[in-house]
């Protein structure tokens, strides 16, 4: 029970780590063993305490990236014992906690790996690719100041909360490193039925969703083959329905650019 | 002795800011694209000035040390954005909002200012609706709203518990609207390190890829910093594990004034520490003390006994006993010191005896445990995901932990600071929240300055400097600045020490809390004055940085923030000190009301304190700027 929690029983793991010097090094697992782990520790914190240990011993510490370390900021992005994120269900790698292992684990960790993040250092991907999807359409045109009352726009209550379930994506790749065609639809799905839900998004909403599938493609990601492995390890519990209102948007969007051209300099590669 | 005008309009209250707006200089669009403006930081402040100062015309080029913009901790903010809308039809009004926060603050913020800031609310969540951001809507379509502390109206607007991350989000996909078509030149992993200020204007900055390790000048014909505040002075917080004070801390070294760093918020309701290995704080919304009750046992003996087993009459409610009239909703300052004295006094619960019971037990007795769940389910999800703890069966724990800070540089009315073509936009500046911010203000200050000010005021800067910085890169104050990096990165890599940064980041923040934390004292400010120095010669003497200047180095980057927070704790103390009274998020102990408020001292301290650097190993001067309340009169904060 509670505040009768005596000291809590310490155990011992093993951490297989990914190390990879630089981009274009060849990369290796490289085991450390960590002792007195505490169950409350988050799995980044016991990466903290294993850093330190080899920075004392003159070693390089494991690059890993994190930041706001409790799942909003989609930093995290660490792939544990095959998952990206590990094994817990809705959570980022930064909501692990030690509790989740026992003692005498061997716990592996790589980067979130696919073509389009390559590895910089370690556990660290550049994820720039996600960028460039949403500066070529991940936007509503509206310059500042030029907005309407706020009120003047209703937006049935529904729409706004399934809106919000695709907004609540944080960008941190798992869907992609989950997926064996490391396919980024579920990031693009979020993003394009987000915007595509409310009133105010429907104007450039055929543009949006050619010019972002079209960078996505060209970004390297693979196509969707309905495995859902990507909401199924999604921090957000983002569903893979998301995707099938992509699919049904782009259909739409293509067939419409065949009566009508679509202004806007990405619209046309995109068939 | 740095010259601080606050350059307030004249005129009524109300009318500042419209005709601030059509009296300064303008410049004429076909002569925007000849600035270039460098903006460094990209949460709500920095991505949306970034944003719209590219719609203008101006060239932008944007810095961030995250690998995305859209990382920027301002996407953790949970409750929600203030705005005078008076959509409730509940008596709100811009006056009413400008009053609540200027109250909020203690008094110690600028009058016009936070007049501003109310006023230009409204067009926020306009904005914001327009780009598409999910607000909270009631059946009808029409945008909903929620209550928060310090106000008596309904004018909190929210997207579930992750507003920050949808104002972020629309603000970011604003930047990378102008991004992708060629408004905004981005630069990720990309971390200022130094400010180079050339004639006496700000010109450049030094920049290091954090990915390869290159040190790059940029210059520019103006210089905008919105890069946060200052928390993990304290190392533990509720802020981001990267959230540093290095640009604003570099820029204070090149001359820009520090004002009131001592101003310093505790939130009451986090998550307690749970041992030495801890990185981050996590905050529980403050609305769970609507429902539910604080306590400690009344016997030191039973601290570590289940609560379960430690009888009703053995239990002290205390907010309850020592604020009859406001109970569990105390003002967040005074229940964060109610409850450090209570540890204090041996009655601290949990494995660490630093934290007190948040009880819901009497909540699901009389409203059941759906209800409960249905108001707070994300919540208690969040506690048993940490804490493994189940808090409908076992009261919850929590302990207070900084979470955002007041203070930061000086800036005049257009958001300049001292430094002429440097300005300084949302938390990173001290401007509109006194000496404590009022809940669901920070997202609101962000915006506006980003939206709202920035792009009117730069313009009156820019309209008297000729454009063309860009051929500036070749000065010696830009070689000078960077080999002011390239001399530090060296020292810390060639020095052979023995302990890893992170060492002396816990040793401070033990050292902070201890002594400059919730309650301060005289005698514990001299003892921290004394201390951070020692900490300080110990880090340069025997800090160990492993690796190489021209990789991804994360001990790299966290020892030059280290350092600069060793260096910031310090003024932090010195300004705790020479404050002489409590206001707000400063509390000094000798300046207390019998009832445990706070005792301001509007005579000797109704003035903003600015910090000037002096150069190495010199005291700081302390600069003041008068607050002349024209329109409000500065009286005692009661909530009771």
């Amino acid at each position: 029970m509670v505040a009768e929690k005596p000291s809590k029983k310490l155990f011992s793991v093993t951490l297989r780590v990914w190390r990879q010097p630089g981009p274009a090094a060849p990369g290796k697992f490289v085991e450390y063993p960590a002792a007195n782990v505490n169950p409350d520790m988050s799995f980044l914190e016991l990466l903290d305490v294993v850093n330190d240990g080899l920075t004392v011993k003159g070693e390089e510490p494991i690059a890993f990236a994190h930041d706001c370390r409790e799942g909003i900021c989609g930093t995290c992005s660490c792939t544990i014992n095959g998952k990206p994120h590990g094994p817990g269900h809705g959570i980022a790698t930064c909501q692990l906690y030690m509790r989740s292992f026992q003692d005498g684990d061997v716990i592996v960790v790589e980067p979130f790996r696919a073509k389009a993040f390559p590895i910089q250092r370690d556990l660290v991907t550049d994820r720039a690719a996600f960028d460039k999807i949403q500066q070529a359409g991940g936007f509503i045109s509206v310059r500042t100041g030029a907005a309407p009352d706020a009120n003047s726009i209703p937006v049935p209550k529904e729409d706004a909360d399934l809106a919000m379930d695709a907004a609540a994506c944080i960008g941190c790749g798992a869907c992609v490193a989950a997926c064996k065609n490391a396919s980024a639809m579920l990031f693009v799905a979020a993003k394009v039925s987000h915007l595509g839900l409310m009133p105010q998004g429907q104007p450039e909403r055929d543009r949006r969703v050619l010019a972002m599938v079209q960078t996505m493609d060209a970004a390297g990601f693979g196509n969707c083959t309905n495995q859902y492995e990507c909401s199924a390890v999604c921090p957000k519990n983002i569903t893979h329905d998301f995707i099938a209102r992509l699919n049904r948007d782009y259909a739409k969007a293509l067939f419409r650019t065949r009566f009508k051209p679509v202004s806007g300099a990405a619209a046309g590669g995109a068939g | 002795m740095a010259k601080l005008e606050s350059k307030t309009p004249a005129g009524p209250l109300a009318d500042k800011w419209q005709r601030h707006k059509t009296e300064i200089k303008l410049v004429n669009p076909a002569n925007k694209r000849k600035y270039e403006i460098i903006v460094v930081g990209a949460g709500l402040a920095g991505s949306s000035a970034a944003a719209t100062l590219a719609e203008l015309g101006y060239r932008v080029k944007n810095f961030v040390f995250h690998d995305s913009p859209r990382r920027a901790h301002s996407i953790a903010a949970q409750g929600g954005i203030n705005a005078a809308k008076n959509y409730q039809n509940d008596g709100d009004s811009v006056h009413r909002l400008f009053y609540d926060t200027l109250k909020g603050g203690d008094y110690r913020a600028r009058e016009a200012n936070v007049h501003r800031l109310a006023e230009v609310s409204v067009n926020i969540i306009d904005q914001c609706a327009a780009q598409g951001v999910p607000f909270a809507r009631e059946y009808g379509g029409l945008l909903a709203n929620r209550s928060f502390g310090g106000a008596q109206v309904s004018r909190t607007f929210y997207a579930r518990g992750q507003t920050g991350q949808q104002l972020l989000l629309g603000a970011y996909s604003a930047l990378s609207r102008m991004v992708g078509q060629g408004g905004v030149e981005l630069h990720t992993n990309s971390e200022m390190l130094d400010l180079v200020v050339v004639d006496g204007h700000a010109k450049g900055i030094i920049v290091r890829d954090l990915i390869t390790g290159a040190i790059t000048r940029h210059s520019a014909d103006a210089v905008v910093l919105a890069t946060g505040g200052y928390g993990n002075v304290f190392n533990l917080s509720t802020y981001a594990r990267q959230s540093n004070a290095t640009a604003i801390w570099r820029a204070y070294k090149r001359g820009a004034c520090l004002a009131n760093p001592c101003y310093t918020q505790i939130h009451p309701t986090c998550i307690p520490v749970s041992g030495d290995y801890q990185s981050k704080l996590t905050l529980m919304s403050e609305s769970l003390r609507n429902d539910g009750r604080i306590w400690v046992p009344k016997k030191k003996e039973d601290a570590k006994k289940n609560p379960a087993d430690i009888a009703e009459a053995d239990r002290d409610y205390y907010l309850e006993r020592i604020y009859p009239s406001f109970g569990n909703l105390a003002p967040r300052d005074v229940s964060s010191r109610a409850a450090m004295r209570m540890c204090e006094e041996g009655r601290g619960v949990g494995e660490t005896g630093l934290g007190v019971y948040l009880d819901f037990s009497d909540a699901i007795k009389r409203l059941g445990e759906p209800a409960v769940r249905e108001r707070y389910g994300n919540l208690f999800d969040i506690y048993h995901e940490i804490t493994a703890e189940n808090a409908y069966q076992t009261p919850m724990r929590i302990f207070p932990a900084v979470h955002y800070t007041m203070g930061g540089l000086w800036v005049d009315y257009n958001l300049m600071s001292n430094i002429p073509g440097l300005f300084v936009l949302g938390e990173a500046n001290f401007s509109d929240h006194g000496a404590n911010r009022l809940g669901a203000s920070a997202l609101m200050q962000g915006l506006a300055d980003g939206y709202f000010v920035i792009p009117y005021t730069i313009g009156d800067y820019l309209a008297g400097q000729k454009p063309g910085a860009k051929t500036l890169t070749d000065r010696a104050e830009f070689t000078q600045a960077e080999q002011n990096v390239t001399a530090m990165t060296q020292r810390f890599l060639s020095n052979k020490g023995k302990q890893p940064v992170s060492h002396y980041h816990k040793r401070l923040g033990k050292i902070m809390w201890e002594h400059c934390g919730m309650a301060r004292t005289r005698a514990g400010l001299e003892a921290a004055l004394q201390k951070i120095p020692a900490l300080r010669a110990e880090f340069w003497a025997d800090v160990l940085v492993p690796g190489s200047a021209d990789t991804l180095n994360q001990s790299l980057e966290q020892a030059g923030r280290v350092a600069d927070f060793i260096e910031l704790g310090e003024l932090l103390c010195r300004d705790a000190l020479t404050r002489e009274e409590s206001c707000g998020g400063h509390f000094r102990e000798e300046y207390q009301h019998p009832d445990g408020e706070c005792k301001r001292d509007d005579e000797k301290f109704g003035h903003v304190a600015a910090w000037e650097y002096q150069g190495e190993g010199q005291t700081p001067l302390r600069n003041t700027e008068p607050l002349n309340y024209e329109f409000t009169k500065m009286s005692v904060r009661s909530y009771k």
